[in-house]
């Protein structure tokens, strides 16, 4: 039984489960597609030369940057993909497709790679691309939001308010059908039925845990109802707006739960998302502008190392190990 | 009749983190069938984790089955004896599977099995003589450790109150100690009733996964029909690794042991179920541990078998009984996927505490090691409630402080970690290497 090739040592486990980074980034692109179709749907065509553009441009970015750098070539993991798709999905349709590939170059040379690639950004990428692009370029990004469907009629009527902007300002709501199929706003957040539905694929691969996006939109429902309860008659209704309205679901689903940039244990998930909800709450109630939840992830994203630290589970004895002090000390 | 409860409820404590891994217990339905005599075994002179015995014979000599072929005085040793009878050809080193250096004795078969004149039931009158009666049987806990069993029984009279048989064997692949419960349902018992009266311990659990409903019916029968007062059956949920010893003493007594404690310190005793069924024996016949069963098993074995063989029979030799390969093979593990080791050589002789052979042809897919995508999956499948990600950052930055803090000491190596990790990193040769940094700061 002798065997020509030579056994192979190495330390244990043996055996492993399969999972890979690919697997998981190609679920989340899985997950995001239903939102990109339906996006495709309610305004038109050029939601996908968008898509096209980020995507693109960002894992040319991904390319170029690990080669400038002297680094193997991770384009093959598709997180930069998912980046992309990420982004396109914070962007109004009707974006300036040179903006777009700026906002994606930013998004993964500068808050990805320069930090060191996957696992090492602290801040969620497509999120601060958002925030850079909305900075640099109010009018594109914040203005002009198209209406759902619109692209179909008239050139003239394209953009319309958001329901949070028509809710701060006042302002008839579209029904909720429409807030859960399809509302005004960037490309991606605009279905809340297939966000949801993108989420529960997540979660039954087990991509992500559902702590994050349940504590923070709970946080939310939670603290909109009772502020609604406290100003307005309609809480209910309120909350409901509040919930389906703006980029929650896309946050909560999509970003907040983010690898790099959440913690990894639960009991720090859960205090980052909770965190992510009541600064989504005081962010659209009390600031200046309509949406809270990107300015809320980024804040939290830079919190979650010291939330990491102060939740970190006590391993296993240990918590014994103090009582016994304690013990003896009494 | 006496008490005897099977219940689930037992369960002190169930474990939610580790993972669940595919058992692949094929060969739990597979009787233990004995191996005819090989030509030669190799006898390694250290299987214990103690210092290695000395060479008891010559080249030239004549031994037989049972005769003691390596002695040493030294604490956490156990005797050796010769597994198959005939003359002894050499006397050198090999190299074994951890890469250390080891004298071994070489026995070429004198195609019979003459045993030993000079064994004789011990009989133990005191704990004292149970406790040197176990260690002259050269019996070290079979589930794969290597740890000498009398120097666990080496324990102040009173001081534990619950013996845990750990039937539990929660390594992929591995059907020997299930096929101890459902073979020798007798042996275990009589183990457990030796052990509980020479040491007085008061109450025994043995503890089971849910996924081997033979070796329960089997336990719960022998009991019905001989009557075992104190001992109860839990069954644990079927997942890897219930049966580490930390976890173990949580779910059978509901006690957590803290850093650096053994389960002595919290009045358990934790015995592999194996073990304890070969205590019985050798009180009941005297012949010392010169064979056992080992799973021979994994996609690259054409025939699966559970089989008898004497101790020092060459890996080859087992496979080739069991039908050779039917893959070319990639990796040779002795002991259970999770936590066993990789040998460089078929030829290696099989050790006392190897509880299985697996075979494993070469992955389709081998997961090159990438970036740390902090997905978390580590935190949560440890079951120590570490932080391997984190572990690692710490060893890179050298931190010792931190590294202490992180609890990185007590891990098990259980392997839950790397085996969920997407982005395939050796995560428990970086918890050793932790455990190094530890121990040299």
């Amino acid at each position: 039984m002798t065997s020509e090739k030579l056994l192979t040592a190495g330390a244990s486990p043996h055996i492993r489960s399969g999972s890979t980074t690919r697997r998981i980034m190609l679920d989340v692109i899985i997950a995001l597609a239903p939102s990109l179709a339906a996006a495709a749907v309610i305004f038109g065509p050029r939601t996908l030369a968008v898509a096209a553009v980020t995507v693109g441009t960002c894992v040319l970015a991904e390319y170029l940057s690990r080669r400038v750098m002297k680094r193997d070539n991770t384009v093959g993991d598709l997180s930069a993909a998912v980046t992309g798709l990420i982004l396109a999905f914070n962007l109004p349709s009707t974006i300036p497709l040179w903006m777009a590939a700026f906002g994606s170059v930013a998004a993964v040379v500068v808050v990805k790679q320069m930090f060191g690639g996957i696992g090492q950004n602290f801040v969620n990428p497509a999120l601060t691309a958002r925030i850079i692009l909305m900075v640099s370029f109010p009018a594109a990004m914040t203005a002009s939001w198209p209406g759902a469907f619109m692209w179909r009629s008239s050139a003239d009527a394209v953009t319309s308010a958001t329901p949070l902007a028509l809710m701060k300002d006042g302002g008839e709501l579209p029904s909720l059908l429409n807030m859960l199929f399809a509302k005004s706003g960037s490309l991606g957040e605009v279905c809340a039925f297939t966000l949801i539905l993108g989420g529960v694929y997540l979660v039954i691969r087990r991509v992500i845990s559902p702590v994050i996006p349940l504590c923070f939109i709970g946080t939310v429902a939670a603290a909109m109802f009772l502020y609604g309860l406290a100003s307005r008659d309609d809480a209910f209704t309120f909350m409901i707006y509040e919930l389906l309205g703006g980029g929650l679901m896309l946050g909560a689903v999509f970003m907040a739960t983010d690898y790099a940039t959440s913690p990894v244990n639960t009991a720090g998930r859960i205090v980052f998302a909770v965190g992510c909800g009541l600064l989504t709450f005081v962010i659209r109630i009390f600031g200046g502008m309509t949406e809270g939840v990107s300015f809320a992830i980024l804040i939290m994203n830079i919190l979650v190392p010291h939330i990491e630290r102060l939740t970190a589970p006590k391993p296993f004895g240990y918590i014994n190990e103090k009582k016994q002090k304690e013990a003896s000390k009494a | 009749m006496p008490p005897f409860s099977v219940k689930t409820s037992g369960v002190k404590k169930n474990l939610r983190a580790g993972v669940s891994a595919p058992r692949n217990k094929n060969t739990a339905g597979l009787e233990t069938v004995r191996i005819p005599a090989p030509r030669f075994v190799r006898i390694p002179m250290k299987m214990h984790i103690g210092e290695p015995c000395s060479p008891a014979v010559q080249v030239g000599d004549s031994v037989t089955v049972g005769q003691t072929v390596g002695s040493c005085g030294a604490e956490l040793c156990v005797p050796i004896h010769a597994s198959i009878s005939g003359r002894v050809t050499e006397v050198g080193n090999i190299e074994m599977p951890d890469g250390s250096i080891c004298t071994a004795v070489t026995i070429e078969s004198d195609g019979q099995t003459r045993p030993f004149g000079g064994t004789a039931p011990p009989a133990p009158g005191t704990r004292e003589d149970f406790i040197k009666a176990v260690r002259r049987s050269g019996l070290v806990g079979l589930g794969g450790a290597g740890f000498p069993t009398y120097a666990k029984l080496e324990i102040p009279a009173g001081k534990i109150d619950t013996l845990i048989v750990n039937a539990v064997e929660c390594e992929p692949y591995i059907t020997v100690d299930c096929r101890a419960c459902i073979e020798n349902p007798g042996d275990v018992l009589e183990g457990i009733a030796l052990v509980r009266d020479f040491l007085k311990i008061k109450n025994a659990v043995i503890a089971i996964e849910d996924n081997k409903p033979g070796a329960i019916r089997s336990l719960a029968a022998e009991v019905q029909s001989k009557g075992a007062d104190g001992v109860s059956l839990i069954t644990l949920k079927s997942r890897y690794p219930q049966g580490a010893e930390k976890i173990l003493v949580r779910s059978a007594a509901g006690r957590r042991l803290a850093p650096g404690q053994l389960p002595l310190d919290v009045g358990c005793l934790v015995i592999n179920v194996s073990t304890v069924a070969f205590i019985a024996r050798y009180m009941r016949t005297g012949r010392p541990l010169v064979s056992r069963t080992v799973t021979v098993s994994g996609p690259a074995i054409r025939e699966p078998k559970n089989v008898r063989v004497p101790v020092g029979i060459s890996i080859s030799d087992v496979i080739d009984f069991c039908g050779g390969f039917s893959a070319e093979p990639y990796k040779i593990i002795t002991g259970g996927p999770m936590t066993g080791l990789a040998v460089i050589s078929a030829d290696l002789p099989v050790l006392k505490q190897n509880s299985a052979i697996i075979a494993l042809p070469e992955p389709k897919k081998i997961i090159p090691e990438s970036a740390c995508i902090r997905c978390g999956r580590c935190v949560r499948a440890c079951p120590l409630k570490l932080r391997p990600t984190v572990i690692e950052s710490l060893t890179k930055t050298g931190d010792a402080a931190a590294l202490e803090r992180s609890g990185a000491a007590i891990c098990m190596e259980c392997a839950c970690c790397a085996y969920v990790c997407p982005a395939g990193k050796p995560l428990v040769q970086t918890m050793r290497l932790a455990k190094r940094m530890l121990s040299e700061s």
